[in-house]
């Protein structure tokens, strides 16, 4: 049991290196490999002599040879160094970090906004299987599947924010107002639309997995003997059903966490919200390497954490791994 | 005196509906124009082939066959029409079922709390009794189904019966992996329960176990009940016995010398024979 566990720690911990130094290495060829010039898409209009450029292109280190600049990132990162953005004139470390904390507000909400309600129709339309509340709740969540994210943000702009007027058009915070003075009710007012746009998008998804996975529960043989023990609708969805559904929608929910950040750069571009998602098509469009390298660092190290914080529940819960030494006594 | 009738089925007939690759919708007839009737007070075992439709009969009487399936005839439980409805009401309270497999417990529940069930706390005694009983260790109740010997989860799933105390037990199968001591202990167990003014529906494939306990045994062929014979009639020479399938298989068992009639033309054993409601012959249309 002890060296099974150590095997899991070391293995997991190899995934983790080599996802990070794949993930890391790609991106890094291809900021490197983009048509556009860093020094061109710093500078914009400004016109400076060629020895200027050269300097501030040796100030990035740019006229040392790709594998040798991307060893040095590497080598700075590890002693928690990940350079300056050259976009926001910051250390990438304290750009990643306020992004992330608008992005966190963001994708936390649309989160358990996508996995609770997710969970709940997937239920309802399990248990009434080919009735009208199924029905509805099928359609509902084929259209959203198929619906892209900047389309449903586009439409949630349109009525909510132009014709309604009920929410602000972008932004995670009032224009020109201080940061400190900013208040709650100012923030939750500014997330409502993109969280609900985030998690429409997520919903469909886990509400169509769970309806599935009841489905197959509720004519499983052990559903089947329960019926015929007496038990009622209501005692079979509690008794059986949940406890059967809970391991499959608990791997969706953290596995959903890598979808989520995907649309979060989406959703963060149509509600110009200042998260992690909008900030790497800035690093993108600016050619700005260190910022984009730390936020695919940051991403992919996000992602993972959800992934092994799906396996590490999963082994919680299901009895059949937790006790897998258990004894026939 | 005449025994008071318990479950009457009259006609039965189930049948799948499903779709063929072209989309078509196919009919696939399982058990048809079956009758069984169970008195209280006494064990109808029923033997037949795999896939002659036992646990289908079983199923259709509890009302849990799968969406597609259709059924048709009527059945009485204690001189009323049992309908679905009234099934619903009635299992697990007045009938008793035991499923097959150990795939008819949930996984992810403790067996101990599965054979509880939704009886309550009363039955909480009951199924520490029913442990004791059927030789289960009290921490049994606390193992995961997959945690279960063959034997062990068939012991758990009689116990389910055992705590729900019902007028009437349908046992499909309940013996195989059992300890040949514990299997006969089971089976007393339903003489017992039997005896006690119960009725008993015993499903399985070892008519000789069926015989040392069971009053009367329906003899299953292709969904069909070929002969309903008094246990008394397997005794002896096996001439009481009607049918010619039922006969064939008397000769088979063990202490007849495992029998086989063979057909004087082909000479293929009467185990591939075909059978109808008059008798069987074999397919090389001779005899
Ligand atoms: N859900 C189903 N859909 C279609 N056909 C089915 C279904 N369930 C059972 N059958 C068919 O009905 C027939 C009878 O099945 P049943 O399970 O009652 O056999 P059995 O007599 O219990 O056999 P065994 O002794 O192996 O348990 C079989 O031919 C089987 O293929
Ligand atoms: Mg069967």
């Amino acid at each position: 049991m002890k060296k099974g566990l150590l095997k899991y720690l070391f293995s997991t911990v190899a995934r983790m290196l080599v996802l990070l130094v794949a993930v890391t290495l790609m991106s890094f060829l291809l900021v490197h490999n983009a048509p556009m010039d860093p020094v061109d898409a710093f500078l914009g209009e400004i016109v400076v002599s060629e020895e200027q450029r050269a300097k501030i292109a040796e100030h990035w280190g740019l006229d040392k040879s790709p594998a040798e600049q991307y060893v040095i990132w590497v080598k700075n990162t590890l002693h928690g160094d990940m350079g300056e953005s050259r976009t926001y004139h910051e250390p990438v470390t304290k750009v990643l970090g306020e992004r992330f904390r608008a992005s966190l507000l963001l994708m936390g909400t649309a989160w358990i906004l996508s996995g609770v309600l997710g969970l709940l129709l997937g239920i309802v339309a399990g248990v009434y299987k080919d009735r009208w509340p199924d029905r509805i709740i099928k359609t509902f969540s084929l259209i959203l599947a198929s619906t892209p994210v900047f389309w449903i943000g586009l439409l949630v702009l349109v009525v909510f924010a132009v014709e309604l007027q009920w929410f602000p058009l972008g932004l995670a915070v009032p224009i020109g107002k201080v940061e400190s003075e900013v208040t709650w009710m100012e923030r939750l007012h500014h997330l409502v639309l993109p969280a609900l746009t985030l998690s429409i998008t997520g919903v469909a998804n886990i509400i169509l997995h769970t309806r599935q996975k009841l489905i197959d529960v509720m004519e499983s043989e052990y559903v089947l003997f329960a019926r015929a023990r007496g038990e009622t609708l209501k005692q079979l969805v509690m008794r059986h059903g949940l406890r059967n559904i809970a391991l499959p929608a608990i791997t969706l929910q953290f596995a959903s966490i890598s979808e989520l950040f995907g649309g979060s750069v989406l959703a963060e571009r149509v509600f110009s919200y200042p998260g992690l998602g909008s900030t790497a098509v800035v690093a993108g469009m600016q050619a700005d390497a260190p910022l984009l390298l730390g936020i695919a660092l940051f991403s992919a190290l996000f992602v993972f954490a959800g992934n092994l914080t799906a396996n590490i529940l999963y082994g919680i819960i299901d009895p059949q791994i937790r006790e897998g030494g258990g004894s026939n006594g | 005196m005449e025994k008071e009738i318990l479950l009457d089925v009259q006609h039965l007939s189930v049948g799948f509906e499903s779709y063929n690759a072209k989309v078509e919708k196919v009919f696939f007839n399982a058990i048809s124009d079956l009758n069984l009737t169970v008195h209280k007070g006494e064990i109808v075992a029923i033997v037949g082939s795999s896939g002659s439709g036992k646990s289908l009969l079983a199923h259709a009487v509890m009302n849990i066959l799968p969406d597609n399936a259709r059924t048709g005839g009527t059945m009485f439980y204690k001189g009323e029409l049992l309908t679905p409805e009234r099934m619903n009401r009635l299992r697990g309270h007045e009938i008793a079922f035991i499923p097959q497999s150990v795939a008819f417990l949930d996984p992810l529940m403790q067996v101990g709390e599965q054979v509880v069930g939704t009886l309550g706390e009363k039955a909480r005694t009951l199924q520490q009794k029913a442990f004791e009983h059927f030789g289960l260790k009290q921490s049994v109740a606390k193992l995961y189904p997959f945690q279960l010997s063959g034997g062990m989860a068939r012991r758990v799933l009689l116990s389910t019966s055992y705590v729900a105390e019902t007028e009437m037990i349908i046992a499909d199968e309940p013996t195989p992996g059992l300890d040949l001591k514990i299997a006969i202990e089971a089976l007393k167990d339903f003489r017992i329960q039997a005896d006690q003014g119960k009725g008993v529906i015993l499903i399985t494939h070892d008519i000789d176990l069926a015989l040392h306990v069971a009053d009367k045994i329906a003899i299953f062929y292709d969904g069909r009940v070929v002969e309903t014979a008094d246990t008394q009639t397997f005794r002896g020479d096996g001439q009481g016995l009607k049918h010619p399938y039922s006969r064939a298989l008397f000769h088979a068992l063990p202490q007849n010398g495992f029998n086989l009639q063979r057909c004087p033309k082909c000479g293929a054993t009467c185990a591939t024979w075909n059978v109808d409601e008059k008798g069987m012959r074999c397919g090389c249309g001779n005899s």
